[in-house]
C-alpha cells in the first residue's frame, strides 16, 4: 500500500467516523487506478457518510443492488441458507479514491433511507434496484415503476407526472417515435409552444441484461454486456475486461492496450461524427446531415477493414484481443483518418458560419454547471457545461497513461456548447487513431487469464465512452462465472439530466435538445 | 454572409457521386469482414468444439451415425455441423475453438429468407445472391406494380441494441441511399407498406409493437432483421424478452446479422416485395 493510500485511507475514515459518530471500518480493495476504499456500513448511517464524503466534493457514480441470490453465486452460503440482499453505494472522491459503501440489509425487509434527497443523481439508480431487487429505499420521492413496466402489484400502474393550470396541455410523444430511433415515452406539459414539465419514460428497451448474466461464464457473459449498446461495444467490453482483469491480476500485452485506445477512439470518433450530422437533422438542416452522414459511413468502412465488423464488437475481450487487428485495415488508417477528420472540420466550419443554423442552437437546451454537477451529468454534456471532467484524463487506464488527450470544454452549456465540444473532440480523436495506427506495439494480443477470480471478489472499472464514463462493477461467483454485473452507462446517468433541461425551451426545440446529449436508450435499458 | 451560403452550395458539387450501386452491384465488403462463418467439411471432424462456444447456440452439429451401423437422417446430406444464420452473431468463437481450423468466417453478408428454416438451409448452399444483381429495374418495377409507385417503410425498434438501428438509419445516407430503389421511410404506421422490425421484443414493448403493426394499412409486409429479432440473439432466453418478432405478427422476410449491413437489410426488402401478397393477415398473439 502507498504511503498516499494510506494517509487517504485515514482521513476517510476520520471523516467517516466524524460523521456517523462512531469508528467506520475502512480498508483497500481493487486494483483500480486511484484505489479503491471499501467501507461497511449500517442502512442508517449511509446517509451521513455519504453527505460527509460528498463535503469532500465527491460525485455519484452508482448504486448497485443485489440479492440473497447473487450472493448465493458468489459463494456466500450453501443454497438453502438465506443471503442477505445488500446494496453497494459507489461515490468518486475527484483526485482521490473511489469509495463503496457496503450496506448489508435484513433478509425479510431490505429497506435502508433513500439516498434520492441528498443525492439526486441516485434517483434512477435506486428506483431501479427497487424494481430488479425489491429493494426499498425508504423516503425515496418517486418511487414509480422505471424499469418492468407492469409490475406485479397492478396497484401501482404507471403514472404520468403532468403540470396543471389554465392553457397547460399535454403532450404524449411515443414510445414508437417516428424517425429511426429506438423507443421512449415523453409527456410534456406545455402551454403555447413551451414545455413546463418533461416526464420521460424509458426502459421500453430493457431486456434483462444483468439477470440474464448473473450465474454465467466470464466468456459467456463478454458478448452480452458488449451487446448491451449496439454503438458503445468497445467501451462496453472494455470495462468488462479491466474489471476481470483486475479481479484475476492479468496484465494485458502492450499491444492489446495500445489498440484498445485506438479502437475506443474510433468508437468516440464516429459517433461524434455521426451525432454532429443528426444535430443538424434536428434543424432540418441537410447539407450537414448529408455531408457528415458520408463522412460516418466512411469511418464505419474503416472499423470494418480493422476489425471485420462496422461497429467494432467481437473485439475487446479479457486478456487482451479476441482477434487482433488487421494488418491491412490498419496500413492507411492513419493517413484516412486525418483527411475524413478535414473533411468533417470544414464542413463545421461551413455550418457554424450559418447564422439560421447557429440560432437554433444559441441558447437552446441549457444546461447550468450547477445542474449538472446536482444531478450527475457526464461526458459531453457535462464538458460543455464547464465541468472538467473525462475519464481518460482523471483516471487514466490502460495505454491512456502514454496518450496526450486534449482537454476539451465549453461553458455556455447550451445545444452550440455542446456541438463545440463534440467537434473538437472528434478532431483530438482522429489525432490519436493517427498516431496510434502508426505506432501499434507488435507482439501478442492477448495473455491468457493469470487465474480464476475469488469468489464474492468485486471489481470496479471504468471507462470514457463516445457519452461519457460508463462504469462496471463485477462480482465474481463460484467456477469462474459472474455473480453479480452492473453496468452504470454514460447514459443511464445523463437522461434525468435531459428531462430536467428542456423545461422552459420549445416543443420543437426537444429533438434537438435530445440529439445533443446523444443519448442510448439501449445502454440505459439494458 | 453570401459568400458563405455559396460556399455551402459549391462544396457540394466538387463531391464525386458516392452512391452505391448495390443491388447491381455487390456489397462493398473489406478484406477483414466477418460474414456468415463457413464450415470445411474436409477438416470438419464433427467434434463440437464450435457449437460448445456458440453464444447463441447457433450451430448444430451433424446426427452421428448409431451403433448398429444406420445413420441418422441427413447424415449423409452433410455429414458437417449446420449453422442457423438467424441465431449467428459473427463472434468468430467458433473459429477460435476449432481445434482442426476447419471453421473461417466468410464474407457472406447477403442471407435474406423467407422462413426460419429457410436461414438453416441457405446458410448451407453456397452462396448466390436470392435477388438477380442485373436486375435493379425488376426491382423497381415489383415496386411499382405491388405498391402503386413506393414501397414505404416504418421502423419498429422492438428491443434492439441499437446496432441495427443504426444499420437501417444508414440506408439513408448518400452511400445505401434506397430513395434510389423508390424505397422511403414514413414516420406513421399507417402511412406504411412494410414494417422494418429491430430487436428482441421485449415485454414493455409488445403492445405498442402490436398497436403499430395493427395501424398499417393491408395489403402488408414485416421484414425483421438482425439476430434478435429473428431468435432473441445473445439475449435469448432472458425472462424480459420475447426471443424475437415472430410470436407477435406474421413475418415475411428475415434478415440474418449481428447486426446486418445495409447491403443485407435492402436485400431483405427487395426480396419481401417480390413475395406474392399474403390473402389474410392474422395476428397470433398478443393481448387483445
Amino acid at each position: 500500500m502507498s504511503n498516499v493510500m494510506a494517509t487517504t485511507m485515514l482521513s476517510v475514515g476520520e471523516t467517516l467516523a466524524t460523521a456517523v459518530g462512531h469508528p467506520v471500518a475502512v480498508s483497500v480493495a481493487g486494483g483500480g487506478a486511484a484505489g479503491e476504499l471499501v467501507a461497511n456500513v449500517s442502512p442508517e448511517d449511509l446517509t451521513a457518510a455519504t453527505g460527509a464524503l460528498l463535503g469532500l466534493g465527491a460525485r455519484h457514480l452508482m448504486l448497485v443492488a443485489y440479492d440473497g441470490d447473487s450472493a448465493r453465486r458468489a459463494g456466500a452460503a450453501p443454497a438453502p441458507a438465506p443471503t442477505a440482499p445488500a446494496v453497494e453505494e459507489v461515490l468518486a472522491v475527484p483526485d482521490g479514491p473511489i469509495v463503496r459503501f457496503r450496506v448489508e440489509l435484513p433478509v425479510g425487509d431490505p429497506a435502508y433511507p433513500s439516498l434520492t434527497p441528498l443525492v439526486p443523481a441516485a434517483q434512477w439508480d435506486e428506483r431501479e434496484a427497487h424494481d430488479l431487487y425489491g429493494i426499498v429505499p425508504t423516503g425515496h420521492p418517486d418511487l414509480r415503476p422505471l424499469v418492468i413496466h407492469e409490475p406485479a402489484a397492478p396497484a401501482e400502474p404507471f403514472r404520468s407526472f403532468v403540470a396543471h393550470g389554465d392553457g397547460v396541455y399535454q403532450l404524449p410523444v411515443g414510445p414508437i417515435h417516428a424517425g429511426i430511433i429506438e423507443p421512449g415515452h415523453f409527456r410534456f406539459s406545455a402551454v403555447g409552444e413551451s414545455v413546463l414539465y418533461l416526464d420521460a419514460r424509458l426502459f421500453y428497451t430493457h431486456r434483462g441484461l444483468e439477470r440474464l448474466v448473473e450465474g454465467r461464464t466470464l466468456a459467456e457473459a463478454l458478448p452480452i454486456v458488449e451487446r448491451a449498446c449496439g454503438v458503445c461495444t468497445v467501451t462496453h467490453a472494455t470495462v468488462f475486461s479491466q474489471a476481470v482483469e483486475q479481479l484475476t491480476g492479468t496484465e494485458p500485452p502492450p499491444r492489446a492496450l495500445a489498440a484498445r485506445v485506438l479502437l475506443a477512439e474510433m468508437e468516440r470518433l464516429y459517433n461524434h461524427v455521426g451525432d454532429l450530422g443528426n444535430i443538424c437533422a434536428g434543424v432540418g438542416f441537410n447539407f450537414g446531415v448529408s455531408r457528415l452522414g458520408w463522412q460516418k459511413e466512411r469511418l464505419l468502412r474503416l472499423n470494418e477493414a480493422l476489425t471485420g465488423h462496422r461497429y467494432l464488437m467481437g473485439v475487446v475481450a479479457p486478456g487482451g484481443l479476441r482477434l487482433d487487428l488487421d494488418e491491412r485495415g490498419l496500413l492507411g488508417l492513419g493517413p484516412l483518418v486525418t483527411e475524413i477528420e478535414h473533411e468533417v472540420r470544414s464542413t463545421v466550419r461551413l455550418l457554424v458560419r450559418s447564422d439560421g443554423f447557429m440560432n437554433r442552437l444559441h441558447g437552446t437546451g441549457v444546461l447550468t454547471r450547477e445542474a449538472a454537477l446536482r444531478l450527475g451529468a457526464l461526458g459531453v454534456a457535462a464538458r460543455a457545461s464547464g465541468l472538467e471532467m473525462d475519464l481518460r484524463l482523471d483516471r487514466p487506464a490502460g495505454a491512456y497513461r502514454d496518450v496526450y488527450v486534449p482537454q476539451v470544454g465549453a461553458s455556455a452549456g447550451d445545444v452550440a456548447a455542446r456541438f463545440h465540444v463534440r467537434a473538437q473532440e472528434a478532431s483530438g480523436s482522429a489525432a490519436i487513431v493517427a498516431r496510434l495506427a502508426d505506432s501499434l506495439p507488435f507482439g501478442d494480443a492477448s495473455v491468457p487469464l493469470a487465474g480464476d477470480p475469488k469468489p464474492g471478489a468485486v471489481a470496479l472499472a471504468g471507462a470514457e465512452g463516445p457519452r461519457g464514463a460508463s462504469w462496471l462493477w463485477l462480482m465474481a461467483g463460484v467456477d469462474g462465472r459472474v455473480a453479480r454485473v452492473h453496468l452504470r452507462s454514460a447514459s443511464f446517468a445523463n437522461w434525468p439530466v435531459v428531462a430536467s433541461v428542456v423545461p422552459g425551451n420549445l416543443v420543437p426545440d426537444f429533438p434537438l435538445i435530445n440529439k445533443s446529449f446523444e443519448l442510448c436508450y439501449a445502454c440505459t435499458d439494458r | 454572409m453570401p459568400l458563405d451560403i455559396l460556399r455551402r452550395l459549391i462544396t457540394p458539387l466538387r463531391d464525386p457521386v458516392a452512391t452505391s450501386r448495390y443491388p447491381e452491384a455487390a456489397p462493398l465488403l473489406q478484406a477483414a469482414t466477418r460474414g456468415l462463418p463457413e464450415i470445411d467439411p474436409a477438416r470438419c471432424e464433427n467434434a463440437g468444439a464450435c457449437a460448445e462456444v456458440c453464444p447463441t447456440d447457433a450451430i448444430e452439429l451433424a446426427p452421428v451415425a448409431s451403433p448398429d451401423g444406420e445413420s441418422g437422417e441427413g447424415a449423409q446430406a452433410a455429414d458437417k455441423p449446420s449453422i442457423d444464420a438467424g441465431k449467428c452473431v459473427v463472434c468468430a468463437a467458433c473459429v477460435l475453438a476449432c481445434p482442426n481450423g476447419a471453421i473461417k468466417m466468410s464474407s457472406r453478408v447477403e442471407l435474406a429468407s423467407q422462413s426460419l428454416a429457410d436461414l438453416v438451409e441457405r446458410a448451407a448452399a453456397p452462396g448466390e445472391p436470392a435477388i438477380d444483381r442485373a436486375a435493379e429495374d425488376r426491382a423497381r418495377a415489383q415496386i411499382l406494380g405491388r405498391f402503386g409507385r413506393s414501397l414505404h417503410v416504418r421502423h419498429l425498434d422492438a428491443g434492439s441494441c441499437n446496432g441495427c438501428d443504426w444499420e437501417v438509419a444508414a440506408l439513408l445516407n448518400s452511400y445505401h441511399d434506397v430513395q434510389r430503389l423508390g424505397i422511403d421511410f414514413v414516420a406513421s404506421p399507417r402511412h406504411a407498406d412494410l414494417l422494418l422490425v429491430t430487436g428482441v421484443m421485449t415485454a414493455n414493448l409488445q403492445e405498442a409493437a402490436r398497436r403499430t403493426y395493427e395501424a398499417m394499412p393491408e395489403p402488408r409486409l414485416v421484414v425483421a432483421i438482425g439476430a434478435c429479432a429473428i431468435s432473441g440473439g445473445v439475449f435469448a432466453g432472458s425472462p424480459q424478452t420475447r426471443n424475437g418478432v415472430a410470436g407477435a405478427f406474421p413475418v415475411d422476410v428475415f434478415v440474418p446479422g449481428c447486426p446486418p449491413r445495409p447491403e443485407a437489410i435492402i436485400e431483405g426488402l427487395l426480396m419481401a416485395v417480390a413475395l406474392p401478397p399474403r390473402t389474410a393477415d392474422v395476428v397470433v398473439a398478443g393481448p387483445q
